[in-house]
Formats: structure tokens, C-alpha cells, sequence
């Protein structure tokens, strides 16, 4: 008996399929609670700088003035203190992850500038 | 006649991800004394609550180790509560208690994965790993991360789950465990693994209690102490027995966790049935004037966070000993007298941590 | 009130017979565990577990006058501790089972934990 304890196991894996995935031609479908990356709604934004301060790694950066909204992807940990902080409901959490970098403190590549003219409407606003 | 030698174990070993060094020294086969050194990655996590404040160091507990994380984050919050005396609801406790036993399974599931592989048993790893992958699951769909749950802050928790949903999982669970039983009876019965565990690495009773060995390693040698019994979160209405081996060796470890995984999933279940309705957390005003000692049972035994507030924002400290702290001594007592090839399971055996041992 | 934690404060010298009344209850020691409560003030903990009772032994000293006798002789594995206390805040631990002499930890910083607290975030 305790030679074969295996055995069941063994010949089930047989016959059954793979407990794995082809992975970048088959993507697990994500939960729609997991916390991924970040996403802005620019537009909303108000540059109340809450979210900057409520980030505990100080991923995010306001600049009032400048009317701009940086993310570091990879200071982020997804601990969606910002989502809940800000007033205006303009974060949001995706369930996805951001895309791998290949350098590091990419700051500036995740740099969401207002549209120029406050009040043109329309404007369309930066994607990142 | 024989001579002795130092083999250096570590840093950098396969059997083991994480930078634990001994010096081994042995005399044949034969190792007679281990010499350990740790210290390669402490991070200085303890000194960044001088940075943080108190609500945002959650996030920084609940990162000081990625199998343990909810609980840690769990016990640093009931800490706090404690000095701030917080009445958590209902809803919340019995919700870190679910969450909590679901990183037990998740936790033990992954050890025994990791036992297999020191041992050589390659498929057995593997299959321990896929059905932790479906526990896994659970846990992303219920709070949004697989390993860091994020669901803990103080005065409750950050997530709720339906009660229909608790108990689909419940059920769910069910189905789990025969397939679990499937594999850990592989670990309880097969001759290898036995070949390779029993009698390696015995603990006496005594050894174990005074050298202050924590979870199952202490249970294993026949120390019923376990923290749930505290009553902490919802172990009060869901009373645990201390699950305890008599054996002390490497096997009997791996007997307590393979028990504790299914009592876990009782736990679950009994807390399902049981869960109150109402508010998930409440509002914490003011700021923490006292000292604490918290203690839980993780995983890997008993982690203790003492915590001091002076009254500002800021704590004043916060320290954390972790189960692996605890079991290192232990095991170091243990060593002396097997030989060289048993040393990477035996130091398995304590599901060694180092990251969060030096945090 | 999870569990109530005494905390009895001994003297420098009463600690080891304290430590030892501990040793003869058979009472599993959790954790040594210091704090810096005021410039040349700290505080070690030691905490036991008798059977889930928890409890506390407390000294307070001045690491620049006092030496700490080290317990690892009643309780071995409180080397482990009173190497990580000595390295984390320098105090001067007196007789530990192995000695690594400020290698425990290996950091940039010498006593990191003894240096006053850094700038804090605004
Ligand atoms: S999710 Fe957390 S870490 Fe990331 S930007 Fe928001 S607050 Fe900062
Ligand atoms: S909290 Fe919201 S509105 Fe305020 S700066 Fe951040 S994203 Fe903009």
C-alpha cells in the first residue's frame, strides 16, 4: 500500500488536463476585486493633492500649479489608499497589472499633463 | 580519528530562496555543531514607524513577510486596537478570522510543496502547488491580492464578502479538501517521504518549551500551546484544539501542518455558519497612548508585535519577533548528530522565514 | 482585553535570580525585546509564556554606564535576542552563548535604532 500511495495520483495526471496555462496565448482572466494598476481620470482631477498624501509610498506626485498628475509604477503597491481618498472619484484601480519596464523610476512616462487650456472642452486628454 | 571540517550551508541554497548561513561543522558525515548567521537582508522595518503613521504602517505589516502577511497585519491592528480599546464589530473579526485560516492553508500548502522539493519529490511539489493555486484563487477573488491581502487597517477590515459568497466557498472547500487529502496522504503514507522524515531532527518536549520553540514545531513535540486559544478575532465564539504530535521529528511536523490545514478549513466552515451581519469597521479617532504586546498564531507559530504609542501619530515603537526568530535556536539544538544530507529538510522543517526574521 | 500583561520592573542585578524563578516555572521565553523611551533610557523586555499567561520582565538602563548580564546561560536561545538588542541599539550584553560582536546584523549603520529618530514625513 505504501509503496503505490503515488499511484492514484499518477494515473489520474494521466488522463486529465494540464493544471497549467499556455501563458501569453491564454491570459487568466482576471477577479473583478483584484488590485492592479492605477488608472486616472484626468479630467476630474481637481490637483487637491490627496492622494499624494495619502499614497504610503509616496508613489504619486500633484503638481497644483503645473496641473499635472505623476504615478510611479513602480513605487506603487496597489494598496488603493488613494482610490479611496480622492474627493472627485477620478482613480480608480484596474484589475490588470501595469506592463513590465525596462527602467527604472519611469516617473516621467507615466506623466498625465491637464489638457493646456483649462477651459477648452474637449480636450483630449493624455493616455498613459 | 576522523577529522573535522566546516561546510558553509548558505547563504545562497536551493533548497531554501532566502540567505540563512550555517557553518557546518562535521566530522565524517556527521554534523556536530552548527554555527549560524543570519543578517543578510534586515531592512530596518521597525524604524520606519517613526515614518509612517500608525494607520498607514499597516501596509508596511502587512509587507514584512509575504506568506504571513495577513496575519501580521491582522495582529499589528489588534494591537493598536487593543492600546486605543476599539470594539471591532463582529463582522470584522470573523472576517480576519476566514481570511486569516485561509493564509494557514494557503501557507501550509505551500511548505508542504517546498518539503517535497528538499526531499527530491518533484511531482508531489508540484501537485501541492497546483491545488494551493485554487486556494489562491479564493483569496484574490475575496480581497483582491494573492498573497499581500491588503484587507486589514485599523478598526476593522477594507473588504466584505456576500454571505452567499461565503458560503459557495464554504462548500467549495469541501471539494478542496479531497483533493488535498489526496495529496497530503501521499506525505502520511508513501515510504519515501517517510524514509526521508521520521526520526530526523527529534525535539524532546522539554527541549522544545525551553528553548522557546513556537507553533508547529512546539505542537509537534507535544506542547499543546497554541495562540488561538487566546480567543483573539473570532476564536472565541470557534473554539480550537491545539492540534500536537508526540514524535518531535521532521514527520511529526509535517503531520501537525497537514492537520491544521483541514482544521483550518473546518474553522472556515464554522465561521461561515456563524458570521454576523452589520458594519465591517468603524472609525478610529485619536491616537494610540499605550503599549502592547500582541500575539497570534501564524502559520508558522506564535508572532509578537509590541507596540507603543506616545500619543502622536507616530508610534514610538514597534517590534515585531517573528515564529522563524523563535525557531532558529531550536533548531539549531537539533542538528548536532545528523548528517549532512538531512540538514536542508530538517531546516525546512521550521518553515523558515528569513525575511521577516530580520525584517 | 485579549489577556491582561504584567509587567514587573527588577533592577539590574535582581534580573538573572527574576529570570531564573522563570526557568524553574517552566516558562517559554517569547521575546527580548528593547525600547529607547529617552536619550541614554531604554527599556528590555523580557516576555514569558507560562501555559498562555503572559508576562513581563522589564529593566530600564543606560548603555553608557550599565552592562546587561546576558540570560543565555538559564534561557540558551536569548542569545539570539540580546545579539539583536546589542546590535540594533548597543547596549553591552555581558556573557552571551555565542557572541557575534555586532555581526549579527550586518548594516550600514552602526546602532541604527540608538540614532534619534529621522526627519518625519510632513
Ligand atoms: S495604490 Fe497605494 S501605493 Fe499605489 S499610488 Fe495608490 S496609494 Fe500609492
Ligand atoms: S485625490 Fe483625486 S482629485 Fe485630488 S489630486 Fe488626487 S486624483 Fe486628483
Amino acid at each position: 500500500m505504501s509503496l503505490f500511495a503515488f499511484t492514484k495520483t499518477v494515473l489520474g495526471s494521466m488522463v486529465s488536463k494540464p493544471a497549467t496555462r499556455m501563458y501569453p496565448f491564454e491570459v487568466r482572466e482576471a477577479f473583478p476585486g483584484t488590485r492592479g494598476s492605477i488608472a486616472i481620470e484626468i479630467e476630474k482631477c481637481i490637483y487637491c493633492t490627496l492622494c499624494a498624501r495619502k499614497c504610503p509610498t509616496s508613489a504619486i506626485v500633484v503638481n497644483k500649479a503645473a496641473r499635472s498628475w505623476e504615478i510611479d509604477r513602480l513605487r506603487c503597491i496597489s494598496c488603493r489608499a488613494c482610490v479611496e481618498a480622492c474627493p472627485k472619484d477620478c482613480l480608480s484601480q484596474l484589475t490588470s497589472y501595469s506592463p513590465a519596464v525596462a527602467i527604472k523610476g519611469g516617473k516621467d512616462f507615466f506623466h498625465h499633463p491637464a489638457p493646456k487650456v483649462a477651459a477648452a472642452p474637449g480636450a483630449a486628454p493624455a493616455q498613459g | 580519528m576522523s577529522k573535522r571540517t566546516i561546510i558553509p550551508f548558505g547563504p545562497q541554497h536551493p533548497v531554501l530562496p532566502e540567505p540563512l548561513h550555517l557553518d557546518l561543522v562535521v566530522e565524517d558525515e556527521i554534523v556536530v555543531e552548527a554555527v549560524p548567521s543570519i543578517g543578510f537582508i534586515h531592512r530596518g522595518l521597525e524604524k520606519l514607524v517613526e515614518k509612517k503613521d500608525f494607520n498607514e504602517f499597516v501596509y508596511v505589516a502587512e509587507r514584512i513577510c509575504g506568506i504571513c502577511s495577513c496575519i501580521h497585519g491582522m495582529t499589528y491592528c489588534q494591537g493598536v486596537e487593543e492600546i486605543m480599546n476599539l470594539q471591532v464589530p463582529g463582522r470584522a473579526k470573523y472576517l480576519r478570522t476566514i481570511w486569516g485560516e485561509f493564509s494557514r492553508i494557503h501557507s501550509h500548502l505551500l511548505w508542504l510543496g517546498l518539503a517535497a522539493d528538499a526531499f527530491g519529490f518533484e511531482s508531489l511539489f508540484m501537485h501541492s502547488w497546483r491545488i494551493r493555486e485554487k486556494i489562491l484563487d479564493i483569496i484574490e477573488e475575496t480581497t483582491g491580492g494573492r498573497v499581500i491581502f491588503g484587507t486589514s487597517k485599523v478598526g476593522g477590515v477594507r473588504r466584505d464578502v456576500t454571505n452567499e459568497r461565503l458560503k459557495e466557498i464554504s462548500v467549495l472547500l469541501k471539494t478542496y479538501a479531497g483533493e488535498i487529502k489526496e495529496v497530503t496522504d501521499i506525505f502520511l503514507n508513501d515510504n519515501s517521504v517517510k524514509h526521508r522524515l521520521c526520526g530526523v531532527g527529534v525535539l524532546s518536549k522539554d527541549d522544545a518549551l525551553m528553548l522557546g520553540a513556537v507553533g508547529p514545531m512546539l505542537r509537534a513535540s507535544g506542547v499543546a500551546q497554541d495562540m488561538r486559544k487566546l480567543g483573539y478575532a473570532a476564536y472565541n465564539d470557534i473554539p480550537v484544539e491545539p492540534i500536537i504530535d508526540q514524535s518531535g521529528d521532521c514527520y511529526g511536523r509535517c503531520v501537525v501542518r497537514i492537520k491544521e490545514v483541514f482544521q483550518a478549513i473546518d474553522i472556515i466552515q464554522r465561521a461561515v455558519d456563524k458570521i454576523p451581519d452589520g458594519p465591517i469597521d468603524m472609525k478610529v479617532t485619536g491616537f494610540p497612548n499605550g503599549e502592547f504586546f500582541a500575539r497570534t498564531e501564524q502559520p508558522r507559530g506564535e508572532v509578537i508585535y509590541y507596540i507603543r504609542g506616545n500619543g502622536t501619530k507616530h508610534l514610538q515603537r514597534m517590534r515585531v519577533r517573528t515564529p522563524t526568530f523563535a525557531n532558529l535556536p531550536a533548531i539549531l539544538k537539533v542538528i548536532p548528530g545528523c548528517s549532512v544530507a538531512d540538514i536542508p529538510i530538517l531546516l525546512l522543517t521550521i518553515d523558515p522565514c528569513i525575511s521577516c526574521t530580520e525584517r | 482585553m485579549i489577556e491582561s500583561q504584567p509587567t514587573e520592573i527588577v533592577t539590574l542585578d535582581r534580573l538573572k535570580d527574576a529570570v531564573r524563578i522563570k526557568w524553574a516555572a517552566h516558562a517559554r521565553l517569547v521575546q527580548i525585546g528593547c525600547t529607547k523611551t529617552a536619550e541614554d533610557q531604554y527599556e528590555i523586555n523580557y516576555s514569558f509564556d507560562e501555559n498562555l499567561k503572559f508576562s513581563n520582565l522589564r529593566i530600564v538602563v543606560n548603555p553608557a554606564t550599565d552592562r546587561v548580564p546576558s540570560i543565555s546561560d538559564i534561557y540558551w536561545n536569548a542569545f539570539f535576542y540580546e545579539n539583536e538588542v546589542h546590535d540594533l541599539f548597543g547596549i553591552t550584553i555581558e556573557g552571551m552563548a555565542i557572541d557575534f560582536k555586532g555581526n549579527f546584523y550586518r548594516m550600514a549603520v552602526k546602532h541604527p535604532f540608538a540614532a534619534p529618530a529621522g526627519q518625519k514625513k510632513s
